[in-house]
């Protein structure tokens, strides 16, 4: 894709020892300032795909094929200790639950502090005045008084704001950020999607946003990845995947929303079947089991990726067939 | 809410409060030993086998020596704490730093790390620390690093649990993805949280220290130029029949400072573990 890429991701392929691929072969890539969600359900390998580009993947599981790139560094060769000159520090990561994030037993402020004179030379006195401007940009009322105080002291939404904090504290070029908003309140969630957007364009930061939600990815994103049993089904600017999916996958995800349409005796749309589990060899479409509109070759071989449009990627027989999207 | 703090939690547990009460009283006999009978323990201060409170002089008698039982018994508090806390804080260092490189790393640094755990805790331990002593030669020195070689392993196994608990939480994996040092993660961030369960544990070991001091000296293993509660029930032994006094005041010295510390544990236990408290 373009030279200009944050981040890029080159035929990815994750899994374990024995090769059964958990992640195989996924491809995207992310600009400066631009926000690519990776839309999946549990298990589609969307988070794992995360660690790896974090360098944490768990023990059992290994990079398989394929190459990461960030700010034309190739990730995957890349040493512990060279990591750690990367995380944190060009790479920063929000998680999922805030309530656990942060450490118990520690003040807000000596984490952030923590954190800052971890990668930047700082003195006490210049990390502790810069943990109070962090706390002030990500909105905590106070701060100078909120930087003494305990994460339970703390609401949900207060302390997922400390994480962006601690996440943004040395400035990187990237934020990773693995479904922020699940565990939070919705009226919450959108005051943390706004923070996110103005940190955004603030810092023309480049956002990797993985969640199942695609209301927050029509809110938040530019580009989407739909990914599936580790498989990418479908990929493109998120206006247009969201309107015209061209993937039965995604226009069964869509459709499986509800719309607030929905008569009472109505039953909401739901995609037959369960997630396959990973196997060693792949054959066909991941998705054909489910596919209402399985193709006699869905089963049998893997699927072209095709162009339904011109910033588009789909991998399905049918798309490929010219089948009305 | 309530503010339901660590100390009002502390005093308002009555265990906690006679533990400390009874430790405290133990501190400052041990404080006074020096200071009320300068001369030391070993000196002759009366006729032998003088009973308690038959001499004003002499409140708590003198043994078959004529030595004075309460000079003894002040400043055996002093050896006593001494082996006591010295034996617990050598014990905590190591069996903090074995668990928590085995806790943390996991692989071949917990399976080597843990079998030498194992190995050591399937030598009775109290066999262990006579070995030990009788080796190297009584001294508070060896005392105490015997003590120390046999309740390392509780520790050690203790912590390690803690961290491999603590190395599945969140807030962990946030530290190692800012690009943390293990080193940093684990002194700065993990350990404050593994605390109570150490502290409350400490307080046990104390107690245990003190009581397998006391059986070394009871064995006349103690160190030879100091004197210790075991040492003088050990001394007493040979006249119980001419004095049983001789026996029972080091004796409920000993009791009394062991249950101080089960107290102080168990005060402590409540305290710091909230899930308990209602």
């Amino acid at each position: 894709m373009s030279p200009s890429a944050l981040l890029q991701v080159q035929d990815m392929r994750l899994g374990l020892a024995d090769g059964t691929a958990l992640v195989d072969g996924v491809s995207w890539s992310l600009a400066a300032g631009q926000t690519l969600a990776v839309v999946g359900e549990s298990g589609s390998g969307k988070s794992l795909s995360a660690m790896a580009l974090m360098g944490l993947l768990p023990p059992a599981v290994r990079w398989l094929g394929g190459q990461a790139h960030f700010e034309g560094q190739a990730l995957r060769d890349l040493s512990e200790r060279d990591y750690r000159q990367i995380q944190g520090r060009r790479i920063g990561m929000i998680f999922q639950e805030p309530m656990t994030s942060l450490n118990p037993v520690m003040r807000i402020g000596d984490q952030l502090v923590e954190v800052l004179r971890c990668h930047l030379p700082l003195s006490a006195r210049a990390a502790r005045d810069r943990a109070v401007e962090l706390l002030a940009s990500v909105q905590i009322p106070q701060p100078e008084q909120r930087i003494s105080h305990y994460p339970h002291q703390m609401s949900g939404g207060q302390r997922q704001r400390v994480m962006i904090a601690m996440a943004l504290a040395c400035d990187p070029a990237l934020l990773l950020a693995d479904e922020p908003t699940t565990a939070l309140d919705v009226t919450v969630q959108a005051d943390i999607l706004q923070l996110l957007r103005e940190q955004q364009q603030r810092r023309a930061l480049g956002v990797l946003l993985i969640t199942h939600d695609l209301g927050v990815v029509s809110q938040v994103a530019d580009h989407v990845v739909v990914m599936y049993a580790g498989q990418v089904m479908e990929q493109g600017p998120v206006a247009q995947v969201l309107s015209q999916p061209a993937h039965p996958y995604t226009q069964g995800l869509l459709r499986a929303r509800p719309s607030g349409k929905l008569a009472r005796s109505e039953r909401l749309h739901e995609i037959a079947g369960m997630v396959a589990a990973p196997t060693r060899e792949r054959l066909g479409c991941p998705f054909a089991a489910r596919c209402a509109s399985a193709l006699p070759q869905c089963a049998r071989e893997q699927p072209p990726v095709v162009r339904p449009a011109p910033e588009r990627l789909a991998a399905c027989w049918l798309v490929s067939q010219g089948a009305a999207p | 809410m309530t503010m339901n703090t660590l100390p009002r939690r502390l005093l308002s547990s009555l265990t906690f409060v006679v533990g400390t009460g009874l430790l405290l009283a133990m501190l400052v006999m041990a404080l006074l030993g020096p200071w009320l009978y300068p001369q030391g323990p070993w000196t002759v201060a009366g006729a032998p086998m003088t009973w308690p409170g038959a001499d004003a002089a002499l409140p708590l008698g003198t043994d078959a020596l004529g030595r004075d039982i309460l000079a003894g018994l002040l400043h055996g508090a002093r050896v006593s704490l001494l082996i006591g806390a010295a034996a617990t804080a050598v014990a905590l260092c190591v069996g903090i730093v074995v668990g928590t490189l085995t806790g943390y790393f996991g692989g071949w640094v917990d399976d080597l790390l843990m079998r030498l755990t194992d190995a050591v805790q399937t030598v009775p331990p109290f066999l262990l620390a006579i070995v030990v002593v009788l080796i190297v030669n009584p001294s508070v020195a060896s005392i105490v690093g015997a003590i120390a070689l046999i309740s390392w392993p509780t520790v050690a196994r203790l912590v390690r649990a803690e961290f491999m608990r603590l190395r599945e939480a969140d807030f962990v994996s946030a530290c190692r993805l800012m690009g943390m040092r293990p080193a940093r993660i684990i002194f700065v961030q993990m350990l404050p949280n593994a605390i109570p369960p150490i502290v409350v544990s400490s307080s046990i070991m104390v107690a245990s220290a003190i009581l397998i001091e006391s059986g070394l000296a009871f064995l006349g293993l103690g160190d030879p130029n100091v004197i210790s509660w075991g040492t003088m029930v050990g001394l007493g032994r040979s006249d119980l029949r001419a004095g049983w006094y001789l026996v029972v005041i080091p004796g409920l010295a000993i009791m009394l400072s062991v249950l101080a510390l089960n107290l102080l544990g168990d005060g402590l236990n409540d305290a710091l573990n909230t899930r308990l408290s209602p």
